[in-house]
């Protein structure tokens, strides 16, 4: 496909450079390139190779746009709170050009539509939050023989590389099996500087672009560490993991397999144990209302309380208690009545757990969280 | 003296960004998981269980990559965050 005079206008400054140049822009219009979520990552790829002229660009997500994400998801704005990522995303991306077609899909990736969504793209870029989707993204990637461009951001810090078992190692050779569930902290819980996602973002985009091109050295092979705070990039050299399940010299992996088992995620059902442990909302206001001997403990983070506080609650978080030494905490004994809350009622359930193991008779766990005592109790509590 | 560096979430684990050991001559990564697990054990035992990645001088390391005097060994945890 030639460009035509609108495109030689629009992609001149691509012209111009001898590594892209005609031949190069024709590439990049008939790349079909995937982007895994449309949120922090996704928003300045998606905008960015948008600008590129990627030829066809597929979306997936199932989320919908929340008044939180606009603080980094720099694809969607205020008009489009409420909307479905993946329409807020190619509502944006025609108007940046209209000359890409954009496909989206508006569904969870999974094992059972991960093959046949992949197996239509050139390149697939790692947009997620999760480890499931982490891993069946890898798999998939190596399983037909397409390189991933990965990258993840928590609080100040990002990693990008390119994975193509072809040429080099893949995400399970660097991490052959997920951290377990509650050690590594996602980002609704450890939090992001938002500008990191156009940092590691553009630095994905970039390196689609040059694998398209099939210019420059890639990050294959390579892992690239940013740290915003100290304004450093550091570099990992990588080498292919001989006895690695899936690329290595004897793979055990042969298909897609239950990722959220896989990462010792149980669907989420409550166990008769666990409703035991919990305790209504309105029932905790009647006792807090009641005083003597009755303590409420939020178990969230530091940085949480300040947003917003439950009033006469005492601040222990949850890595506090599941170190589980009495001396730090705040003075409760084994015969109080206490109550933990965190922000949606997960947390504060391994709290009220890890404290009857040490021994606290009377504990329960407010169901729902802090979030819930916004809804029901007093709405002057910020949800966040 | 060795220099060791933590990542991300390992430095909450860990107590401090980074650190110098006397290692006395030559080690491996897993003596040193070993080693980091007497004070830290939860972040011993997520460098012995291959939980996190270990560099040394910046190349990727196994548990057996030897480490000596001088070396920069650097410990990397997986990351979950990107579109939340
Ligand atoms: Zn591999």
């Amino acid at each position: 496909m030639a460009l035509n005079p609108e495109q030689i206008n629009r992609y001149s400054r691509h012209l111009l450079l001898p590594e892209v140049g005609v031949e190069g822009q024709e590439q990049i219009c008939n790349a079909r390139v995937l982007v895994i979520g449309t949120g922090g990552l996704g928003s300045p790829i998606g905008l960015y190779l948008a600008a590129a002229g990627v030829g066809t660009l597929g979306f997936i997500d199932f989320d919908v746009v929340d008044l939180s994400n606009l603080q980094r998801q720099v694809m969607h704005g205020e008009s489009t709170v409420g909307h479905l990522k993946v329409d807020s995303a190619k509502n944006r991306i025609a108007d940046i050009n209209s000359s890409i077609e954009v496909v989206t899909y508006n569904e969870r990736l999974t094992a059972a539509n991960a093959m046949d969504i992949f197996k239509d793209y050139d390149i697939i870029i790692d947009g997620t939050d999760n480890f499931p989707t982490r891993y069946l993204t890898n798999d998939a990637c190596v399983l037909l023989g397409k390189p991933l461009v990965y990258g993840s951001i928590l609080r100040f810090e990002g990693q990008v590389s390119v994975f193509d078992a072809a040429r080099g190692p893949c995400y399970r050779c660097l991490y052959p099996e997920p951290p377990p569930p509650g050690l590594v902290p996602n980002c609704a819980e450890g939090g992001v500087l938002g500008v990191l996602c156009a940092t590691v973002g553009s630095l994905q985009a970039t390196e689609a672009l040059k694998l398209i091109l099939g210019k420059g050295d890639t990050l294959i092979g390579r892992f690239m560490l940013f740290d915003a705070l100290g304004m450093k990039f550091r570099e990992m050299k990588l080498r292919k993991d001989e006895n690695c399940p899936i690329c290595g010299d004897n793979p055990t992996i042969s298909e897609l397999v239950d990722y959220e088992q896989f990462c010792g995620i149980v669907p989420h059902e409550e166990s008769p144990e666990d409703s035991a442990l919990e305790i209504d909302a309105q029932l905790v206001k009647d006792k807090l209302e009641g005083g003597n001997g009755f303590r409420l403990i939020d178990v969230r983070e530091p940085s949480e309380y300040q947003i917003c506080k439950i009033e006469g609650a005492t601040l222990i978080p949850l890595g506090l208690i599941q170190e589980k030494n009495p001396a730090h905490l705040e003075g409760i004994t084994k015969n109080d009545e206490i109550v933990v809350h965190c922000k949606a009622g997960v947390r504060s359930l391994k709290a009220a757990k890890a404290l009857k193991e040490m021994g606290f008779t009377n504990v329960k766990s407010m169901r729902g969280g802090i979030e819930e005592w916004s809804d029901r109790i007093d709405p002057s509590v910020p949800k966040y | 003296m060795t220099r060791l560096l933590y990542f991300a979430s390992l430095r909450a684990l860990a107590g401090k960004s980074e650190e110098s050991l006397e290692l006395g001559g030559e080690t491996t990564v897993r003596a040193l998981g070993e080693r980091i697990g007497k004070t830290s054990p939860k972040l011993g035992e997520m460098i012995l269980g291959k939980k996190v990645m270990v560099s040394v001088n910046q190349d990727v390391a196994t548990l057996d990559t030897p480490v000596r005097d001088g070396d920069e060994v650097a410990f990397l945890p997986p990351f979950s965050g990107g579109a939340i």
